[in-house]
């Protein structure tokens, strides 16, 4: 028995292995391509470690094109979007953890059926809404539909229900507002989920390529992943220049990983996510 | 500090009548305690007073004052929860202190609050810790001082000692009485505990399946229940209960019990009894007033013989168990007294001690 469980422990070590080089070799080869001269990414001898290293890729990737301002636009995005998640689905995850009231049980599924319609489904009438807003061409058209999600409400829901109503009840006892009880006593209680909710949104909306690209005509409101796709098809670019803004794009995220790790392990046990 | 009324409450929970129209007048600076069972509405009703349930019926009032349609922060209130409920990322300090920052006290008065309550409840080298550096009972005393702090009108405790060890159980019980005693605020204790109410509270609550059952001071409740509820509630071991029937005699009653035991009735009780005689009954004695037989007992006294099934020695005195008519019956005799199971003891009942109950009211006569 002893022996035939170390067996399956190599084993089990062995798949996860596996699985690891199989998500990082893409990651890997990005970083490393970005770094090789322009015709020895597709070449037959090619290089995994490049003989010679071309830091050059980088400023003249930023240089062909308006990345700065993409960027720029992306961060913007991505920032209103990750913190109106914040607040939101804090919001509404507290009501439906905490609150009883007519017809709760069939909001929250309505909520979570939303989950269940792809992009594709949804994609027109929400043009239509933000068009009939008129905020085509604008910072609020790209992030208007992103600005509170259904998985986070959900995330942020199994999250509170944890609490015990015990702090809720002692907090109103003490003189506290409902307010002022979701930001005193719950949130501090729940940033494992918040930490999730923050990487989540984020990766989400700077990542957002479908939507910007319905929303969005001009120049100027382009996000990095339009930008990217335009700057492949206009300047005819070499591969390893996509790949050192492909490197830049994950940076932002990767960091933001790294500083919430932390909490981010946590909270994927906190909310049944594995 | 202020008296509590209720006046026919009344909470329903979808459908489901938790509390059933309880009236209650508890005058200022009295210590009261509702005990029970689980499920009789005693945690309920202590919530609507508190406010965190809202009343279906009837009125609550704090200080001459409805407060049905108030909130909880403006009834003047302060609890003390099962769990203690101490809010995990804050200090001790800090939890003391929340609801006088809420309602805008000045901060050195804060402070002198906070240190006071801390030295009262001998905390004052934990206000830098947080809740769970701390043990069980410290977290009971900061509880404790959260409320304490406010200087509210009423202090609210629901089961506050449920999650401690026994030994520490009792030391809390003395100290919650000592700050009590100290304080004197009006104070509403919610235990299932018969015994922490007995020794807590100046007047008891007994509450079953929503209802009132009886309100009365400790003693009162212990000697003289007026129900069988209340009579097998109240002390520990339980009251023994036994059917029996009261026959006539020339010169008073015979009470009859199973396997052909039968005892005179005291002289002083035999009026009180007569109307009953022939009706179903039932007899309860508590344990203390079964005892092993002396050679000088009263003439209050039945003896009889009865075969020890199990012993169990407490120190300073020793619990016997046997049965009259299958149904078993716990004596407390002294523990010098040669109780050995499996064998014959020579025992006495102190009928001046004996409650006669209604079988079909479940009344004590």
């Amino acid at each position: 028995m002893h022996y035939r469980s170390r067996i399956g422990r190599w084993i089990g070590l062995a798949l996860l292995a596996a699985l690891t080089v199989a998500f990082v070799f893409p990651i890997l080869w990005m970083v490393t391509s970005s770094f090789q001269a322009g015709d020895k990414m597709f070449a037959l001898d090619a290089e995994w470690i490049p003989s010679q290293w071309h830091p050059e890729n980088f400023p003249n990737a930023l240089s062909r094109a308006a990345f700065p301002l993409y960027f720029f636009n992306s961060a913007v995005i991505s920032v209103i979007v990750t913190a109106s998640n914040l607040v939101f689905c804090t919001l509404a995850g507290y009501g439906l953890a905490k609150f009883r009231f007519p017809g709760d049980r069939f909001v929250l599924l309505a909520i979570l059926s939303t989950l269940m319609l792809p992009i594709e489904v949804t994609l027109v009438p929400t043009f239509l809404v933000v068009h009939k807003f008129g905020w085509i061409n604008s910072y609020q058209g790209i992030a208007g539909p992103l600005l509170i999600d259904a998985f986070g409400i959900f995330l942020m829901r199994q999250s509170i229900i944890s609490v015990p109503t015990d702090y809720i009840e002692a907090a109103r006892i003490d003189g506290a507002g409902e307010l002022r009880i979701l930001w005193q006593i719950i949130v501090p209680q729940c940033w494992p989920a918040l930490a999730v909710l923050t990487i989540f949104a984020f990766r989400e909306s700077w990542d957002q390529f479908i939507w910007p690209l319905t929303v969005v005509s001009v120049d100027q409101l382009r996000t990095y992943p339009l930008g990217l796709v335009i700057f492949n098809e206009d300047y005819g670019t070499p591969p390893t220049e996509q790949m050192a803004i492909a490197v830049l794009a994950t940076i932002p995220v990767f960091g933001l990983f790294m500083l919430l790790q932390r909490w981010i392990n946590r909270g994927f046990g906190l909310s049944g996510l594995k | 500090m202020a008296d509590v009324r209720l006046n026919n409450v009344v909470k329903r929970f979808e459908g489901v009548e938790a509390v059933r129209g309880i009236s209650l007048d508890i005058p200022d600076s009295e210590f009261v305690a509702l005990v029970g069972p689980s499920g009789c509405g005693k945690s309920t009703t202590l919530r609507m007073i508190a406010g965190l349930e809202e009343v279906t019926e009837g009125e609550i009032s704090i200080g001459g004052k409805v407060v049905n349609n108030i909130a909880p922060k403006d009834r003047d209130i302060a609890m003390v929860f099962q769990n203690y409920a101490l809010y995990p990322h804050m200090t001790v300090f800090e939890n003391m202190s929340f609801g006088l920052r809420l309602r805008r006290v000045a901060r050195s008065e804060i402070g002198a609050r906070v240190e006071d309550a801390a030295r009262i409840l001998d905390i004052t080298d934990l206000l830098d810790r947080r809740p769970r550096q701390l043990s069980g009972g410290q977290r009971q005393r900061v509880a404790m001082g959260r409320a304490i702090v406010r200087n509210p009108k009423v202090f609210l405790f629901d089961e506050p000692l449920s999650n401690l060890d026994a030994k520490l159980r009792v030391h809390m019980r003395t100290e919650i009485k000592r700050i009590h005693q100290k304080v004197r605020t009006t104070t509403i204790y919610v235990t299932h505990d018969q015994i922490e109410a007995m020794t807590l509270a100046d007047r008891v609550v007994v509450m079953q399946a929503g209802s009132i059952e009886q309100v009365g001071r400790p003693n009162d409740l212990y000697h003289a229940p007026r129900t069988r509820f209340v009579a097998g509630f109240i002390g520990s071991p339980a009251m023994n209960f036994l059917d029996c029937r009261l026959e006539p005699r020339a010169s008073g009653l015979t009470l009859h019990l199973a396997d052909g035991l039968s005892f005179p009735v005291p002289a002083d009780r035999t009026e009180r009894y007569r109307p009953v005689a022939g009706k179903p009954l039932i007899f309860g004695i508590r344990p203390e007033h079964i005892t092993e037989f002396r050679t000088n007992d009263s003439s209050n006294s039945g003896t009889f013989t009865a075969i020890i099934d199990v012993v169990e020695p407490m120190g300073m005195e020793t619990m016997v168990f046997f049965t009259i008519g299958r149904r078993e019956v716990c004596g407390r005799v002294d523990p010098s007294s040669p109780a050995v199971p499996g064998a014959q003891m020579r025992l006495r009942i102190n009928l001046a001690q004996m409650h006669l109950i209604d079988s079909r009211t479940d009344l004590v006569i």
